[in-house]
């Protein structure tokens, strides 16, 4: 588990994380969400004792960074660029990191062999693309199998193929109980992956909450419905006291209902349906409008309201 | 939108002058193909999405389509003119291919600058795309200390200096944030909106499948598609519906499946205990639920994803596959449903993207831990059709 | 704590395995040796001609390492690529978060470039001896005369300190480029200008090659040269100084920045 306590950093006086306080749970892949210089990089640095926080901590399963034995077996991390040696080569890398923390010399080609980069060990990684030199990073946070993964924009590069799998090997990471903090700027990719989120800006935590209701907390969320029996069906559903907007086609869209109400409904009416679904906004749309009011509460106040439901 | 708008795609007859033609292209590098006779036609007004694995091939077109590498065979023109020879090259064909590609040392807007004064773009234009872009309070800043996002945005600011018809980009969405994501898909809508001819590579599909309309996809430097997004998904992959019965009756959700089963639906459970039925319409879903007597909480027609059509054309040109079995020794199997199915039914592979059966084929057959769901062999266990017909009864 | 022999075999497999070790190391070797033989060869041959005073303070030891004036840069750029790499590449991030102790980090990092970087600096200086004394001739001294072997000795550590002065260095500027622009013209140029001005000369005497240099000389102001405020050993202990004073400067830094 990741904690982070009242965690703040200020470069002169511009403050970069502002009183973070928020954990990271095991079992599930975390998601790290905020706009460009929200402080989520910074955020990873002081968890990894890169950077030194400004006051507040950062604790590894309770620990400071700077008192784990051998931490890459505690916690791996991708960071955002590089920071291996070009000249070096793929596996000669991932050795020097593994004899520092006393892991075994054959989990190097293990790992390289999991990210798929067996075929260019030997080869130097100032050659690679940035996909393959995202995958040799993807290894030297798994090199000492460690139960807690940090990854900073994981898909940066990667072609469909390595987006895909990146995708399902943080879930299946999760699946196995472990913890998995990830950051990326693709919403849509998010959605796949994350099951709970963590959004800041401008330092501040702004959100700590599964990607469901995130997402039904800041967007409108309806049940959508159609029918051969459109009239009966909203007669219905009048008559129970739901809001029915008319889309055409038979269409109707239901504000504030689960399809489970509207379902049980239809069915002791004998109303057939052909359509009963679950319309949400995207992740996108739900993360802009909370940090649009961030940004936007920032000066006025720091308690921003809830955002009443518009138009998807 | 500061950008002014073309000429009107009406007033020339099928815009001809701004399309972008490949005939077969054909670039080798030694023994290596890196494309292969590849043809096709990128036209103005619509978004045209460009895809392919790592090492397909999609640079060394984009390249050669700019005149930066010669093609060893083939051409290609944009508006008839190979690159090289087209008149006023900048104002016409605008393009981002690597955003690294600008001098460290000079500020954004004396780089800008100094593109423009080459290609004879008066010096307010550079003012106005790095409004465009959102640059400009950091117009006068060396670039050297650019984020990977603001690089992207003056890359995209040099592209448009010409204010072109035409316009290539390389990955476009690169390092930007999610504000910055939205407003380059946005941007690129509005340009092909005006008419504008726009190409864009990207392996983000999700992003693809919101901004681009018409895709060109290839593979070891051969076309595999060039089709609509809507077309390339319909013939790519298959729909499915998701139907949930009530979960505090488990024997409805039973005789709905059988009922789906003898119909010739293909059923898989999700994690969540819904099922997912591929082979039949809604309405006939629905029916059969109604005829077999069970509220439905849930019918919801699901369509495929890009990413699935993509993964499923583009299987067999991959160049660096991390197999399953790679991962295999090292890790457990992730565990299956949450909630195990009453009934032997296959799972809906959590871990994968869902490829359709090609027809005649069950790909569940040869799956990890699954048996095959066809209805005829559907190896129900003894229990279901006695719980079936005691529910039927009381009926 | 992460344990201090797998962070030296960690570090130890950093060096060996870039080609910039290899490199440096051999052309530090190379030079020294090459040139030393090379001036040696035709010291021999113009002795007659050589102001009375360097023949009467003439220092067959001094003549055969004068080759160290080049080569020492070699170390130096050495020095600074151990350190300064972890920076220009970005690793020093993944070195950090693999040995959180900064200390033990950079220390270790230092004691294996150091001993490489000695155990190269004292080949160096035994081949340019025995080289350069054969071809010397006639004016040739042997490794048995007093101070001779001091004095090569000296000359393999005074390769090593320059090396491990350079790591200091580069730790506190965080930057190879930074570092090489000042570290090599300061050994190649200012410190041998200065060392010729009257004036600057008194300070240039404790400028850390000038001090460390000395004790390669067997007679006392070799080769017509003032002989400075110290001894050979002093001279040795002012460059310790020098070399203490950069690792802690290094380490103030590395412990106190952000990564």
């Amino acid at each position: 588990m990741i904690e982070l306590e009242g965690l703040t950093k200020r470069f002169g006086t511009k403050t970069a994380v502002d009183h973070l306080s928020f954990q990271v749970r095991p079992g599930q892949v975390t998601g790290f969400l905020g706009p460009n210089g929200a402080g989520k990089s910074t955020t990873m640095r002081m968890v990894l004792g890169l950077d030194h926080p400004t006051s507040g901590t950062a604790r590894i399963d309770g620990k400071h960074y700077g008192e784990l034995d051998e931490p890459l077996t505690y916690i791996g991390a991708l960071l955002e660029a590089g920071g291996l040696h070009g000249g070096r080569s793929a596996y000669n890398n991932l050795l020097c990191l593994a004899q520092s923390n006393r892991i075994p010399e054959r989990r190097v080609a293990e790992v390289l062999d999991l990210v798929g980069l067996s075929a260019v060990a030997r080869k130097k990684p100032k050659g690679f693309s940035m996909g393959m030199g995202q995958r040799l990073g993807i290894a030297a946070a798994l090199l000492g199998d460690p139960q807690i993964l940090m990854f900073d924009e994981p898909v940066n590069g990667l072609d469909p193929e390595g987006i895909h799998w990146i995708r399902n090997l943080m879930k299946a990471l999760a699946a196995e109980g472990r913890t998995i903090f990830v950051s990326s700027h693709l919403m849509s990719e998010m959605a796949l992956t994350a099951d709970h989120l963590i959004v800041i800006g401008r330092g501040k935590l702004l959100a700590d909450t599964s990607m469901a209701d995130f997402i039904h907390q800041n967007s409108r969320s309806y049940v959508r419905v159609r029918s051969p029996q459109p009239e009966q069906l909203r007669d219905a559903l009048h008559s129970s006291g739901m809001t029915v907007a008319e889309e055409g086609n038979g269409t109707l869209e239901i504000d504030g209902a689960t399809t489970e109400e509207v379902g049980e409904l239809a069915g002791r009416h004998g109303i057939v349906l052909h359509e009963l679904s679950a319309q949400r906004a995207s992740l996108e749309e739900a993360f802009m409008r909370m940090t649009a009011a961030a940004v936007e509460y920032h000066a006025h106040d720091a308690n921003a309201p809830q955002w009443a439901p518009k138009g998807v | 939108m500061v950008i002014a708008p073309g000429p009107d795609a009406n007033d020339l007859s099928m815009g001809l002058e701004r399309m972008i033609e490949a005939v077969g292209l054909t670039k080798r590098y030694g023994a290596k193909t890196a494309v292969y006779n590849l043809s096709f036609q990128v036209r103005p007004g619509t978004v045209t999405g460009f895809l392919g694995p790592n090492g397909s091939g999609k640079s060394t077109t984009m390249r050669m389509i700019l005149g930066l590498d010669r093609p060893t065979s083939g051409h290609v023109t944009i508006g008839g003119h190979p690159f090289r020879r087209l008149p006023n090259a900048p104002r016409q064909v605008g393009a981002l291919l690597d955003a690294k590609a600008v001098h460290g040392g000079r500020s954004a807007r004396n780089h800008l600058l100094s593109l423009a004064q080459l290609a004879g773009i008066p010096a307010r234009r550079v003012d106005e795309v790095l409004g465009v872009v959102g640059l400009q309070d950091v117009a006068r800043k060396r670039s050297s200390g650019f984020s990977l996002g603001m690089g992207q945005r003056l890359g995209i600011a040099a592209a448009l200096l010409g204010d072109p018809q035409v316009l290539l980009f390389d990955e476009p969405v690169n390092g930007l944030d999610p504000e910055g994501i939205l407003w380059v898909r946005n941007l690129m809508k509005a340009l092909a909106a005006e008419g504008r001819t726009v190409f864009v590579s990207s392996h983000l599909m999700s992003e693809m499948a919101l901004t681009a309309e018409h895709l060109i996809v290839i593979g070891r430097g051969q076309l595999l598609a060039d089709m609509s997004v809507k077309d390339f998904i319909s013939a790519n992959s298959a729909d499915f519906a998701r139907v949930r019965a009530p979960q505090t009756e488990p024997q409805q959700r039973e005789k709905l499946m059988v009922a789906l089963a003898e119909a010739g639906g293909q059923v898989m459970s999700e994690p969540d205990g819904a099922l997912r039925v591929t082979g039949l319409p809604l309405p006939r879903i629905s029916d059969l639920a109604h005829d077999a007597g069970v509220r439905l909480w849930e019918l919801s027609p699901h369509q495929a994803s890009l990413e699935e059509a993509y993964m499923r054309l583009t299987q067999g040109a991959v160049d660096y596959r991390s197999t399953d079995d790679q991962r295999a020794g090292l890790m457990q199997q992730p565990p299956m449903g949450y909630a195990p199915p009453p009934v032997v039914i296959p799972e809906v592979p959590q871990q994968g993207w869902y490829a359709p059966p090609p027809p005649g084929h069950n790909p569940y057959a040869a799956g990890p831990g699954t048996q095959p769901a066809g209805p005829p062999a559907a190896p129900a266990p003894a229990p279901a059709p006695a719980d079936l017909s005691k529910s039927e009864d009381a009926r | 704590m992460a344990s201090v022999p797998a962070v030296l075999r960690s570090e130890w497999t950093k060096i060996r395995t870039v080609s910039s070790t290899v490199w440096t190391l051999t052309s530090a070797l190379v030079v020294t040796v090459a040139l030393g033989a090379a001036l040696s060869a035709l010291v021999r041959a113009t002795f007659e001609d050589m102001p009375p005073i360097e023949q009467a303070t003439f220092d067959p030891t001094v003549v055969s390492f004068s080759g160290m004036l080049l080569g020492q840069l070699a170390m130096v750029v050495f020095g600074v690529l151990v350190v300064g790499t972890e920076y220009s590449t970005g690793m020093i991030r993944t070195s950090l978060a693999a040995v959180p102790r900064r200390g033990t980090f950079l220390f270790s990092k230092i004691f294996v470039a150091g001993v490489l970087a000695l155990v190269v600096g004292l080949a160096t200086s035994f081949l340019s001896f025995f080289l350069g004394q054969a071809l010397l001739g006639e004016h040739r001294t042997s490794i048995g005369e007093d101070n001779v072997l001091r004095a090569v000795i000296g000359g393999g550590l005074y390769m090593g300190l320059m090396a491990v002065f350079s790591m200091g260095v580069a730790a506190m500027l965080r930057s190879t480029v930074l570092s090489l622009g000042i570290l090599v013209p300061f050994f190649f140029l200012i410190s041998q200008i200065l060392s010729a001005v009257p004036k600057a000369k008194e300070v240039a005497e404790f400028f850390p090659d000038q001090a460390g240099s000395t004790i390669m000389q067997v007679v006392p102001g070799a080769m017509g040269s003032d002989p400075p405020p110290y001894g050979p050993w002093g001279g040795m202990g002012i460059m310790l100084l020098w070399v203490t004073a950069a690792l802690l400067g290094g380490y103030t830094v590395l412990k106190k920045r952000d990564a």
